[in-house]
């Protein structure tokens, strides 16, 4: 099962044969540590995953291998969206953080040395 | 390492600083590694602890702390910031004439690296493949100098200054041309170098420069001289001393961050770092909706 539907693929899904779908690579396309570490973190924080880990194929080729095992015969597509999901949280309550103590500093004044 | 009881929560929550090296480095609570702990994501609980302070602000450099925040996300904002938010950069240099002792290459590797105050919002993205450039996606700016002798200088003086005309080439001669509609769309805000002062390349008379620029928006892992602003991670120094070696132990709280950023001058760095945050919102995003478009088949 590839991410087909545009010319260049983004993500792809290799899995082995034989094995269920609780465990498989996908290959992110134009990604490195910056998405790779920051999703595995909130994958790993997911009760269900048994493993989750990534990898960068090449240093010259921007792409990272991503796997994810769960327990329970999960489908591992279902971590992985739950954890993108989460990430995407996260940077949303921090930015709402960010604007509010900036407005903060402005109205005090405080910060301006 | 087992974890005896006294130490869990110092394994869970520092950074050891030993006297030669660093330990305990890697974030451990992860469901099933403690017994007893429910480490499960938790969103309020997250949400609680988070807090941002802001230490300093001024128009060119800020530093503010970010705390109750794992350092895997951290890192991935710090990299963002350095690389991957958007700006407007020269990218192809036309030289129509270069009569001066720098070499082309050498001349277009350094307009390159100048800072151009334009905001990337109001730009497209170039297509690639697309030689041409368009009103939306490019700006054209142009350097056109010609060194010539003083006839005003005194017979006996060598100070270059004094003998010679148009003999320094910097940034403010940089001029904007704008294609298209620009010239309406930008009438008030001026496009051009951020910096007027930086010296482009020295010429003596019968030199000249007839340079044509483009300038497209990109970020800095594809063009990677488009780099917006320098950003510094680092827990403060923490001072020790051989004789109390034996009996202090150092530690860094794990999840307080303390980020500097400065900005080259296109953008706020509080702008840069809201930016850098929607980037990251951006990539998930994509995923997201590339999940969703295979689950629908």
């Amino acid at each position: 099962m590839a991410g087909e539907g545009e010319k260049k693929a983004v993500l792809e899904m290799v899995q082995a044969d034989g094995a269920d779908e609780g465990c498989v690579t996908f290959v992110l396309h134009d990604e490195d540590h910056t998405l790779g570490n920051s999703l595995r973190y909130m994958i790993m924080k997911n009760a269900d995953v048994e493993f989750c880990g990534y990898t960068i194929t090449h240093p010259s080729e921007s792409k990272i291998n991503f796997r994810i095992q769960t327990r329970g015969g999960i489908p591992a597509a279902e971590p992985l969206r739950r954890g993108l999901n989460e990430l995407s949280d996260v940077c949303q309550h921090v930015l709402n953080t960010f604007q509010v103590s900036m407005c903060d500093c402005s109205v005090h004044n405080m910060c301006l040395t | 390492m087992a974890a005896r009881m006294e130490n869990v929560e110092e394994i869970r929550n520092r950074v050891i600083l030993g006297e030669f090296g660093v330990t305990n480095v890697h974030t451990t609570d992860f469901p099933g590694n403690y017994p007893g702990y429910d480490d499960t994501w938790n969103v309020e609980k997250f949400q609680k602890n988070f807090r941002i302070d802001v230490v300093h602000l001024d128009e060119n450099s800020m530093e503010f702390d970010m705390v109750g925040i794992d350092a895997a996300i951290a890192n991935a904002f710090r990299r963002i910031l350095l690389a991957e938010v958007p700006t407007m950069a020269t990218e192809k240099v036309f030289i129509y004439s270069n009569t001066s002792i720098v070499q082309d290459e050498v001349l277009a590797h350094r307009l390159g690296l100048i800072p151009i105050k334009a905001d990337p919002h109001l730009f497209e993205y170039r297509n690639t493949g697309k030689e041409e450039g368009s009103e939306i996606d490019t700006i054209q700016l142009q350097l056109k100098i010609k060194c010539s002798r003083n006839p005003r200088a005194s017979k006996d003086s060598s100070d270059p200054r004094e003998l010679y005309l148009n003999h320094m080439v910097y940034s403010k001669d940089i001029k904007w041309v704008p294609i298209g509609n620009q010239a309406d769309v930008f009438a008030d805000c001026c496009i051009g170098p951020v910096h007027d002062d930086i010296l482009i390349a020295q010429l003596r008379p019968g030199q000249e420069l007839d340079i044509v620029m483009h300038c497209v928006k990109g970020i800095g892992t594809k063009v990677a001289k488009v780099v917006n602003s320098r950003l510094d991670t680092c827990s403060r120094e923490v001072l020790r001393h051989s004789d109390l070696k034996n009996v202090v132990k150092l530690g860094r709280v794990r999840d307080h961050f303390i980020f500097t950023v400065e900005s080259t001058g296109i953008l706020p760095p509080d702008v840069l770092v809201t930016e850098a945050i929607k980037v990251l919102v951006a990539k998930c995003q994509r995923f997201l909706n590339e999940l969703d478009s295979t689950a629908m088949e």
